[in-house]
């Protein structure tokens, strides 16, 4: 279990991250997402002690580390994968993996799980990128962390490959056991690798929660943007529905939303039609994604929404069309700003 | 950050100490009596025009070759590029020792085949060994902007209707023309500051009139006129810094598969290079040692080079140590870094002029090796703080990071991560020290204790005397040794497969 408590980090007068408050389960792994800059590769390096923190504490298991008393790297039993790998580059793979292993049963078994046990005796510039990091995750966790954290670890490597090398990282820290933060900056890797997601901004942790929450009940208009298409429709929210000029739908009222409010509509919370009288927007453009069609729809009330729709459905920029809200689960909603 | 650097107050030091040579030199000149005369004259001009000419030589011979080496491909390409580049490494006194005695009248050549030659020497002799050895400078910098542009360039302007030929001269070689001046300028500094060549040549420039008044006890004078060269090179270094690399789009340079008949007109006309800066010297050393023999030559010279060479490089690595660490740590160390560099520019002769009053002033250095050591480092610490630079900089900051968190305390990860990784560039630092030491001639020659003798004061020796046939043991093994060196450089480029393995703990 880590407990992170009110951790403050300062560069100089700036403050970088602010009072941030994270509890993780035994093996559990936390994808941390924000913009570039909002603090998220500070937090990980202040977590393992490579940086000095103003505030706050850390505690896992047997130790705590504070401002006034860190702990350094080392004692922390913490693991981390860099967005560079940082393999050692004068040690074969074998030597890099049991870097400080006396018995080396451990680096055997992570190398040959990664599909590494070929490469034993190979130096680290003659390997791709991919098989590098599997390397670098194979000298993690060989050295049993109470925790890893990783860097953006896919952040280098080309599109094809991240996809199923996230898988391999996820279950490789499943098979650990081990507690995980996983920074990155791909909404879509934070949705699908994650059991918990937290929201950076600015250096302070907007939501933390499950995918699916953050997703459907953001905490703030930001992390609705930050996690997907959002488009947002005025209405007004009365007893737990919200009446709109496409539709009424049941409402999640965020922070306490009542009466003017702004509901949040993703791609697919919508229908389209054509051809008939009721129309009430005109398609902008539209984007052609192989299995759907993401349409941008100018509505007459003067908004903007984002439908998507099976690739059959084909129109041009210029149709008129139809509007509608079909969703039977609840829309977050927000107070008018 | 309020804090200063760790390694800031020791580089400084050591910048200072590396500026130290001009305050001597400005002290000792206060006295002279004459600031220029009508024979200050001559030999400025004699220093210009040999400058001017080495520049066109070098040019005119080096961006043919950088053409050739970058973009035509054809058999044994690389071995080319070696040989093409090895005069980079010998040092021109070597040719110019060789090429004195073979041509002209009575010349080595003339005694042996019968043909008479004309003479090299004078202005037209100098300038034509110094730009047999400096064109490498222009061909390895152009060759390098040349491979960094894109080819398709050329393409499209060979589409647009323009020859091979005329789409080289407008598209390509004005896009290098930095790189050419940056070549040629590196070529002149070398002509300003080489010794050897000019005063074998029997040429009074600078290094040579400098020498000169020193033997003649006109110390003063001779630091008057270090001081006026000084000024030359300072503009040269001026010049350099201004001249800026363009930046290129990256991409596939082009290249040229030309029919056999023409790739081998090409290396027919690139051989006489070859043939006279390389094996010309080369066969008339050998010539010599066979009918010669050894006489003369003893061992001592070669072990009283490698000592001091040796006790240089280390020095050199030791001092170069906190200029490297300080140049990566700020930007207050990048210009104490700099500093260092400075030595590189000032001429043997004039480290030499200054380390000579330095050691008149304290007895205690006065003809000692110590002094002789002090200048090598002077010279040649730039050589090592550069390489200690390169290997520190690629050694990334995660890689610390990544030893530590695997649990390694700040000691172990120094000494398992990076001491090992930095341990190739010291090693790359000390021997590129220690083999430009075991070549240096004038400050060899004023700085060494009575009776050291090296190996290069002992071809001066003999140069003196005239026994040139003495010089065969000698010369060769500062062949031997420019090969070692050109060996390195062209390691240097591949550095990241050098292996250093940890040992086996299991």
């Amino acid at each position: 279990m880590l407990k992170v408590s009110d951790l403050s980090v300062n560069y100089g007068a700036t403050r970088v991250v602010d009072k941030l408050n994270l509890a993780l389960g035994d093996d559990e792994i936390l994808m941390l997402v924000g913009p570039t800059g909002c603090g998220k590769t500070t937090i990980l390096q202040a977590l393992a002690g490579l940086i000095p923190v103003s505030e706050g504490s850390i505690q896992l298991g047997a130790w705590t580390s504070t401002a006034d008393k860190p702990l350094a790297p080392e004692k922390r039993n913490v693991g981390m994968v860099f967005q560079d790998f940082a393999l050692f580059p004068h040690l074969t793979v074998e030597q890099n993996v049991s870097f400080r292993l006396k018995n080396t049963s451990l680096a055997d078994h992570w190398l040959s799980l990664l599909g590494m046990d070929k490469f034993r005796d190979t130096k680290p510039a003659r390997l791709s990128g991919g098989q590098k990091q599997r390397v670098a995750l194979a000298r993690t966790l060989a050295h049993e962390p109470a925790f890893v954290l990783l860097d953006e670890p896919l952040s280098n490597l080309d599109a094809a490959l991240k996809d199923s090398l996230r898988w391999e990282i996820r279950s490789a820290l499943k098979t650990a056991g081990v507690p995980a933060i996983w920074v990155t900056h791909d909404q879509d890797e934070a949705l699908s690798v994650g059991d918990r997601v937290g929201v950076l901004k600015n250096g302070v942790l907007e939501q933390i929660d499950t995918p699916e929450a953050c997703f459907a009940e953001p905490a703030s208009r930001f992390v609705a943007r930050f996690l997907g298409e959002a488009s947002f429709m005025p209405g007004n929210l009365c007893d737990g529905m919200i009446t709109t000029e496409i539709g009424d739908v049941p409402a999640t009222p965020i922070n306490g939303a009542q009466g003017d409010v702004d509901v949040l509509i993703r791609p697919d919370d919508l229908s389209l039609s054509a051809n008939n009288s009721n129309t009430n927007g005109i398609i902008e453009w539209a984007r052609y994604e192989g299995g759907s069609r993401l349409y941008a729809v100018a509505m007459d009330n003067g908004h903007e929404l984002k439908i998507r729709v099976s690739h059959e459905t084909a129109f041009q920029p210029g149709t008129r069309v139809e509007m509608v809200l079909t969703t039977t689960h609840p829309l977050a909603a927000f107070n008018r700003e | 950050m309020s804090k200063w650097p760790k390694p800031y107050p020791l580089a400084l030091l050591i910048a200072l100490l590396a500026i130290l040579p001009v305050g001597v030199l400005v002290s000792l000149a206060s006295d002279s009596a004459q600031l220029f005369d009508t024979h200050n004259l001559r030999v400025l001009g004699n220093t210009l025009a040999l400058v001017v000419l080495t520049i066109v030589g070098s040019v005119i011979m080096g961006v043919p070759l950088a053409l050739f080496t970058a973009y035509v491909q054809g058999p044994l390409k690389k071995l080319w590029l070696v040989l093409l580049a090895a005069p980079l490494a010998l040092p021109s006194y070597i040719g110019a020792f060789a090429m004195y005695f073979s041509f002209g009248r009575g010349g080595e050549i003339e005694s042996l085949t019968g043909v008479p030659t004309p003479a090299v020497s004078g202005l037209w002799g100098t300038a034509l060994i110094m730009s047999l050895y400096t064109y490498p400078f222009v061909m390895m910098t152009t060759r390098a902007s040349l491979l960094s542009q894109d080819a398709s360039l050329v393409n499209a302007s060979r589409l647009l209707g323009l020859s091979l030929w005329r789409s080289l001269w407008r598209v390509v070689l004005p896009r290098a023309s930095n790189s050419i001046a940056a070549g040629a300028l590196l070529a002149a500094l070398y002509a300003l500051s080489d010794f050897g060549t000019p005063a074998i040549m029997g040429l009074d420039t600078f290094t040579r009139v400098i020498f000169v008044e020193y033997n003649a006890f006109g110390l003063s004078q001779a630091a008057m006129l270090s001081l006026q060269l000084m000024v030359i090179v300072a503009l040269v270094l001026f010049l350099e810094s201004r001249v800026g690399g363009a930046t290129e789009r990256p991409g596939r340079h082009l290249t040229l598969w030309p029919a056999r008949w023409q790739y081998f007109t090409m290396l027919m006309s690139f051989l006489p290079i070859v043939a006279m800066a390389i094996v010309l010297p080369m066969a008339i050393f050998m010539v010599w040692l066979v009918r010669e023999g050894t006489g003369g030559f003893e061992f001592s010279y070669a072990w009283n080079s490698a000592y001091a060479s040796f006790l240089a490089a280390i020095a050199a690595v030791v001092c170069a140590l906190p200029v490297a660490h300080a140049a990566i740590a700020g930007k207050a160390g990048r210009l104490m870094e700099r500093i260092t560099y400075f030595g590189f520019g000032v001429p043997g002769i004039v480290m030499g002029t200054a380390l000579v009053y330095l050691g008149l002033q304290l007895p205690f250095l006065y003809q000692t090796l110590a002094l002789l050591v002090v200048a090598y480092v002077l010279r040649f610490i730039p050589l090592a703080v550069g390489s200690i630079r390169t290997t520190a900089e690629n050694l990334d900051a995660s890689m610390v990071k990544a030893a530590r968190v695997l649990g390694a305390s700040p000691r172990e990860a120094f000494m398992r991560i990076t001491l090992p990784l930095s341990l190739r560039g010291m090693v790359a630092g000390a021997a590129l020290v220690f083999l430009e030491a075991m070549r240096e001639l004038p400050a060899t020659l004023m700085l060494g204790p009575t009776g050291f003798e090296t190996l290069a004061t002992y071809m001066w020796r003999v140069y003196e005397a005239g026994y040139f046939g003495r010089a065969a043991v000698p010369g060769l093994l500062l062949v031997l040794l420019s090969g070692l060196g050109l060996i390195l450089m062209l390691s240097g480029e591949r550095r990241a497969e050098f292996t250093l393995s940890e040992d086996e703990r299991r």
